[in-house]
């Protein structure tokens, strides 16, 4: 049913059948396409009715009293969250600034770690991209909340070895993430000659690094933005781990905001919402967004 | 010496990955002192954790069954609209994005609907003068309909590729040797679209089974899902976890989900025969 207008175009050019069909069957294909639109639109406007609703609430929540009037309050603590001295917006400005943190080092270990390592296992090893790939998606076969089981005792070294900083965090959201970005790396290196770009710089002289640097990440630049991009989204996310592992991320601290001030949380989750949606909806218009997406 | 540029990869994934996944699997079958145990099991039989699996497998079931309805029907609707009109190529985008949004602000979003002092609650109570009770947001169809917020979306994604692989000459093939419209979804569209849905659904039950933040936000008191059971254990409400209640917990949820994940998998390439 891949659209009615090529459906209409296909007939015309290589299926004679329908159209030799008369009057009778094109009045047919006429009330199914009728019915078809009548039935996108009552869909579409359930749906959309039921996904628009929370986020307006959430406006409507964060500027309503408990005697119905109206007040911009928590709106204005958003405003100037980096400059107010209040314990909840300090406790939020500290998360965030966290969570950045943690989507620049996520970033960095997943590119370190995947860029080169898919290069070069496509160059030389193509007999360990089946494991490798089996390795990226494993992380959606075991949930967040089991990986944390795991993860404490890993944790409670790293914190005698390191310190309890929340930005060590960085190890376990790159592995996260590993899925997500594997599939969009790895699309865009399936789009590229990797074998004879690699060898026309070996042979004119490159290093393996200025091959990595100067070859295949400015020809895979679509595909690494992609990734980035899907990370940068699940590291501002992310909960589970942080909550359970008790760091302070920016998702963290708006939760432990709610339970005094639940307006300020509430503006704070719909303008991070809002943020979160811009990113992720510029990176699907990207082009490679829906692959990585596609599980 | 081929190998070697790929260490740091695999020994990253065997620390972070690989050792976090023994270390539970290990756990789950040793007494504190580290001898092998299959005692730490029985936690499984008791009422607290068998109610959270038949919890988590009920909630996730249905919101993977109702999610994929309601998804397909979407992504139906969107098969029939113009590939590259504003409508399709908006709704996949937000789609995308919503698909994403289970976390700790859809709870907020929830309450903020329908909880007690909510946008909904307060509209219908100034119209009417009733109050509506809102504890329900906080149980099993609270949950239902939270998930659906994400399990819709994801379905939408997962599921649209493989209506878009139905050829419109095989509607109207069925046309021209008779076939009505419900001989068409019956006899052709269905069966080949039927692998498609059932992994899609499957992907959905694995994703709600897997799901924490929103949960964790929304029940803060009790831990009735599996995901919060685990909540309960690390965060010492069972001040003496002599067993390893959270491993033998954690170890059950990786097993369903691979079981699940497998099956998909399988289901996955049988769909790609038809609509590749």
């Amino acid at each position: 049913m891949a659209g009615v207008d090529v459906a209409g175009t296909a007939a015309a050019v290589d299926t004679p059948a329908s159209t030799a069909g008369g009057p009778k069957r094109r009045r047919l294909r006429h009330t199914v396409r009728r019915k078809q639109a009548a039935f996108r639109v009552i869909v579409v406007t359930v749906l959309m009715a039921f996904f628009l609703i929370p986020l307006i609430s959430l406006l409507d929540f964060s500027t309503r009293l408990r005697n119905n009037s109206r007040s911009g309050a928590a709106w204005s603590k958003v405003i100037s969250i980096a400059s107010a001295t209040d314990a909840s917006s300090q406790k939020v400005w500290q998360g965030l600034v966290n969570s950045f943190i943690l989507v620049g080092l996520t970033v960095a270990i997943m590119l370190v770690l995947l860029v080169p390592t898919m290069t070069w296992i496509r160059l030389r090893l193509p007999r360990l991209r089946r494991v490798m790939e089996f390795v990226c998606l494993l992380p959606l076969t075991i949930p967040a909340i089991v990986l944390v089981v795991g993860l404490a005792p890993i944790y409670r070294q790293i914190a005698s070895l390191l310190s309890t900083s929340p930005i060590w965090l960085c190890f376990a959201y790159a592995v996260l993430v590993l899925p997500f970005a594997y599939r969009a790396l790895d699309a865009g290196l399936e789009a590229i000659d990797v074998k004879t770009m690699a060898e026309a710089a070996r042979s004119l002289g490159s290093s393996w690094v200025g091959v990595i640097w100067r070859i295949v990440l400015p020809n895979i630049r679509t595909a690494v933005t992609s990734a980035c991009f899907i990370s940068l989204a699940l590291v501002l996310g992310e909960y589970t781990v942080a909550s359970l592992l008790s760091r302070t991320n920016l998702q963290t601290a708006i939760f432990i905001v709610s339970q005094d001030d639940p307006r300020f949380a509430d503006a704070l989750a719909l303008v991070a919402m809002a943020i979160g949606f811009l990113l992720l909806f510029a990176l699907s218009f990207f082009g490679s967004g829906r692959k990585a997406r596609k599980v | 010496m081929l190998v070697l540029p790929t260490l740091p990869f695999f020994l990253y994934v065997a620390l972070f990955l690989l050792l976090p996944t023994v270390i539970v699997v290990v756990n789950a079958f040793q007494t504190k002192e580290g001898s092998f145990t299959l005692s730490n099991l029985a936690l499984l039989g008791t009422p607290n954790v068998r109610s959270a699996t038949f919890w988590t497998l009920g909630l996730s079931a249905i919101s993977a069954v109702s999610g994929a309805v309601f998804g397909a029907l979407l992504a139906y609707a969107l098969a029939t609209a113009n590939p590259r009109g504003m409508l399709r190529r908006t709704i996949v985008a937000a789609c995308s994005v919503l698909a994403q949004f289970g976390g700790v602000m859809l709870a907020f979003a929830f309450i903020a609907t329908i909880g007690s002092t909510g946008s909904i609650t307060t509209v219908i109570k100034s119209w009417t003068g009733v109050k509506i009770d809102t504890a329900w947001l906080y149980d099993f169809n609270g949950l239902l309909m939270v998930y659906a917020y994400f399990q819709i979306p994801l379905m939408v994604i997962v599921f649209l590729p493989a209506l878009d692989g139905i050829r419109p000459q095989w509607r109207e093939a069925t046309e021209t040797l008779g076939g009505s419209t419900w001989t068409y979804w019956s006899k052709v569209a269905g069966p080949i679209l039927a692998p498609a849905f059932i992994s899609s659904t499957l992907l959905l039950f694995a994703n709600a089974f897997s799901a924490y933040a929103t949960a964790a936000a929304l029940i803060t008191q009790e831990n009735p899902l599996l995901a919060l059971q685990i909540r309960g254990f690390i965060s010492g409400e069972v001040v003496q976890d002599t067993t390893h209640s959270a491993q033998v917990v954690a170890l059950l949820m990786v097993v369903i989900v691979t079981v699940v994940m497998v099956l998909y998998a399988r289901l996955q390439r049988r769909a790609s025969k038809w609509l590749g």
